[in-house]
């Protein structure tokens, strides 16, 4: 009964949404429109997919129940690991890629966030979850080196790095174009680094453990740090801190390798706890700003430049180039890095993998939904002169209203000097990379409830700062990783490597730090120096290896669906991996080989290299040095490109050549599960507990968060009694 | 049942939600359970504690692809 309201709501909202032409639609309806289809994917299918399809085993003993040890890893209460698993897994990407496919308009991207949440991202989520969990909380390069073999193994793990490299670079590139030219924003997100270092000394010295506590403290200074942006913007200092991308690129670098090589108490671990405060702070806040002001949509349902392959922001048609842009939100391969690894040594019962896996994905999602949401409030000529590159609109706001307007989007030049007035920026021209496009929608819809017009510039730098602290904690964190990703994997080459492996040599620790920055450090500075754009080229290639990443997530739990004798549901897995591979494979191929120069990056060459022969200029270059640029960097494109692809084929064909086996003799193939233990935890497996769970939990003299009972030290008991 | 019940209530429940989250009681939690599988053992001190916790949860995870990167999409 109540569920067949929720359908009524979910389904309402979507008619409205697909079916109003011309007329300004209230963001009321993508509420209802997501939020209906959430409740049912996760109350129906999620359902079916744990208990039909896993058969999640409530009587199975979890990796932290049996290697509890009292410290790190212990079965951690639901509610407050959803908290846990949902600040792992969240971050730049959502609010990024949303923004970017706003240029078709915000259907096509609201659509696919949704269906693809419900039917792969959240899917992938929990499956790895799950599998993680049966296997000690083994990691996906481990999973798939052992169920796989050797040969998909290590490709996946090549994959991964390489992946890993792209993203810490594109994500890179959108601080720097949301910081360059900007003295308030580069001072307010250049202050959150002694604020770290504060942090750090208070705990370690000062309070070691009181980490709630300096968190306040740490947050006030940010905000603090941002009001007196405003003070530097507007006296003698603003010159020091209005920075040149360039300058930006080098200080990013050396940013990333001061943190790869430093103590992580003083600069990550302090940094982590204020990123993860602001990004669950930060979108509550916008989660209740959107649904009280329920501002209008201003953009179309679907422009043009859905069909006609033209958009400003990024080229190519809708299929498959909207799904591309659209990764994290929708379907994030990276959350399979942390469903396995971190968050299986943490559950209290495999049956909690709906709430943790699905459940988080699925507020990842709506993220992303608040994304496109804050894009599509502002005017559409805005946003094109935001996210269109110099190359396209030029760099002068009459010159960006002419060509704008061109497009059927009126815009006038005193509307986008007096947008950009309103946040006290310089220019909101060309501001790619869609962190200002959405700290602006930000902005408008905070503002409505905080403050009004006088606090616009406010909210806009506090977005901008949200956004750039928390790419910049994924910048060092990932460094870091990178480095020891780097270091296992070139120590198991040949044993005379080995001491590579050693955390304690100098070094070997410089050495590597030093490659893994110089990797993305390169990318970033071509996506900076790109005549073209940055961003229009580069964002499409981190769409796509995100979501190789998530086909290759799914092609191992494929795998071990029909390895452990699930052959009958395997289409829960294999449906969104042949949606992906289609997506993904053909994305590559007409980023590569595509004849239309703007899209495909060997026509590009072939044909800035014919111009570069003919002593002639194209579009977008001022010169010969701009066009060889452009040249090498379609090639050095091309080649990631193609690299990526023939990798995720490698681990496709070998992940093949095992279900095969798997099912013409069954006996042959091992699964490493490790064997059933009898879990004595008693908990509730949804975020509220069932008249039957809450039985169960008084009768066992327990808490709403479980526990084992007679352990009166064991899992936490509730706060009441506290 | 005096009118201020239900904001405290709320509020001790945050309390403990952000001490859970951050990890702020694992400290806590490392006494108990060393009292309880051996109560004669020495216990580290705080400050001790938390610096082995810190260094042990950003270390290098033994297969190379730990969850220490997070927060990325």
């Amino acid at each position: 009964m109540i569920w067949s309201l929720v359908a009524v709501v979910g389904a309402v909202g979507w008619s409205v949404l697909a079916l109003s032409r011309g007329e300004e639609v209230s963001a009321a309806w993508m509420v209802a429109a997501a939020l209906g289809t959430y409740a049912i994917g996760y109350r129906f299918y999620a359902k079916f997919i744990q208990n039909r399809v896993l058969r999640a085993d409530p009587t199975r003993a979890t990796p932290a129940e049996r290697m509890g040890d009292g410290h790190d890893y212990h079965p951690t209460d639901r509610r407050v690991l959803l908290g846990h698993h949902f600040a792992g897994i969240s971050g730049a990407g959502p609010l990024v890629g949303p923004v970017l496919a706003a240029q078709m308009g915000y259907l096509p991207g609201t659509i696919w966030i949704i269906v693809g949440v419900i039917f792969a991202g959240a899917v992938q989520d929990m499956v790895v979850l799950f599998f993680s969990t049966r296997r000690d909380g083994k990691s996906l390069g481990q999973i798939a080196r052992e169920e796989i073999g050797p040969v998909g193994g290590v490709a996946a793990v090549i994959a991964i790095f390489s992946i890993m490299i792209i993203i810490l670079a594109v994500l890179a590139l959108v601080v720097v174009n949301a910081l360059a030219e900007s003295p308030w924003g580069a001072f307010s997100v250049g202050m959150t680094i002694p604020i770290a270092l504060f942090m750090g000394i208070y705990l370690r010295y000062l309070r070691p453990g009181k980490i709630a506590e300096v968190t306040l403290i740490g947050v006030a200074l940010l905000l603090f740090a941002i009001v007196s942006g405003r003070w530097v913007a507007n006296s003698g200092l603003a010159d020091a801190f209005t920075l040149d991308p360039r300058t930006l690129v080098i200080a990013l670098v050396l940013y990333g390798f001061a943190a790869s090589v430093m103590p992580v108490w003083l600069l990550l671990v302090p940094r982590d706890y204020l990123s993860t405060f602001m990004k669950i702070g930060t979108i509550a806040l916008l989660a209740v700003a959107i649904v009280v002001t329920l501002p209008n949509l201003q953009m179309e349902a679907v422009t043009d430049f859905a069909t006609n392959g033209d958009g400003p922001v990024f080229a190519g048609s809708l299929f498959p180039f909207v799904f591309i842009t659209i990764a994290c939100g929708a379907l994030s391969g990276f959350h399979s890095l942390i469903s396995s690894g971190t968050t299986p040594k943490m559950i209290q019962k495999e049956t909690q993998v709906r709430t943790i896996g699905y459940g988080a994905m699925l507020m990842e999602s709506s993220v992303a939904v608040m994304a496109i949401t804050a894009a599509c409030v502002l005017d559409p000529g805005i946003y094109f002169a935001m996210n269109a590159p110099p190359a396209v609109i030029g760099d002068t706001v009459q010159a960006a209203s002419d060509t704008i307007t061109s497009w059927g989007f009126t815009v006038t030049p005193d509307q986008l000097a007096s947008a950009a007035e309103a946040v006290e920026e310089e220019s909101l021209l060309s501001r790619t990379g869609g962190a200002p496009t959405l700290a602006l929608g930000v902005a408008v819809v905070l503002a409505e409830i905080i403050g009004g017009d006088t606090m616009m510039s406010f909210w806009y730098h506090f977005a901008i700062m949200f956004e750039a602290l928390f790419i910049l904690t994924a910048i060092d964190a990932g460094t870091r990783v990178g480095r020891f990703v780097l270091q296992d994997a070139l120590a198991s080459i040949h044993p005379r490597l080995g001491k590579l492996r050693d955390n304690t040599w100098w070094p070997g620790i410089l050495l590597i730090s030093g490659i893994v920055v110089a990797l993305w450090g390169y990318l970033l500075w071509v996506g900076v120096n790109d005549p073209l754009g940055g961003i229009n080229t580069l964002y499409p290639i981190f769409g796509i290896s995100n979501q190789l990443l998530g086909a290759v997530a799914l092609a191992i739990c494929t795998v071990l669906l029909v390895k452990s004798g699930r052959l009958k549901y395997v289409w829960v897995t294999l449906l969104p991996l042949t949606w992906v591979s289609v997506v993904t494979l053909t994305a590559s191929w007409q980023k590569v080989f595509s004849g239309d120069p703007a899209v495909g990056f060997l026509a590009r060459r072939d044909q800035y290299q014919e111009g570069i022969d003919n002593d002639q200029l194209l579009a977008g270059a001022q010169n010969m040095d701009d066009m060889r640029t452009i040249v090498n960097t379609a090639t050095l494109d091309a080649v990631l490109s193609a690299a990526l692809a023939l990798l995720v084929l490698i681990v496709f064909a070998d992940a093949l050549r095992v279900c095969v086996k798997a099912v013409r003799h069954p006996g042959s193939v091992r699964l490493r599960e490790t064997p059933h233990v009898p879990s004595r935890i008693i908990a509730p497996s949804g975020l509220i507990a069932t008249k039957e769970e809450r039985a169960e939990l008084v009768s066992a003299g327990l808490g709403p968060g479980g526990g084992i009972p007679e352990q009166s030290t064991g899992p936490r008991q509730e706060v009441s009694e506290r | 049942m005096s009118p201020t019940a239900a904001p405290r209530r709320a509020f001790a429940w945050l309390r403990w939600y952000v001490t859970e989250l951050t990890g702020e009681n694992a400290y806590d939690r490392y006494v108990e359970h060393a009292m309880r599988t051996d109560p004669g053992a020495p216990v580290l001190g705080r400050r001790e504690f938390e610096r082995r916790r810190t260094d042990r949860r950003y270390a290098a995870p033994s297969d190379g692809l730990g969850g220490s990167f997070k927060g990325c999409c």
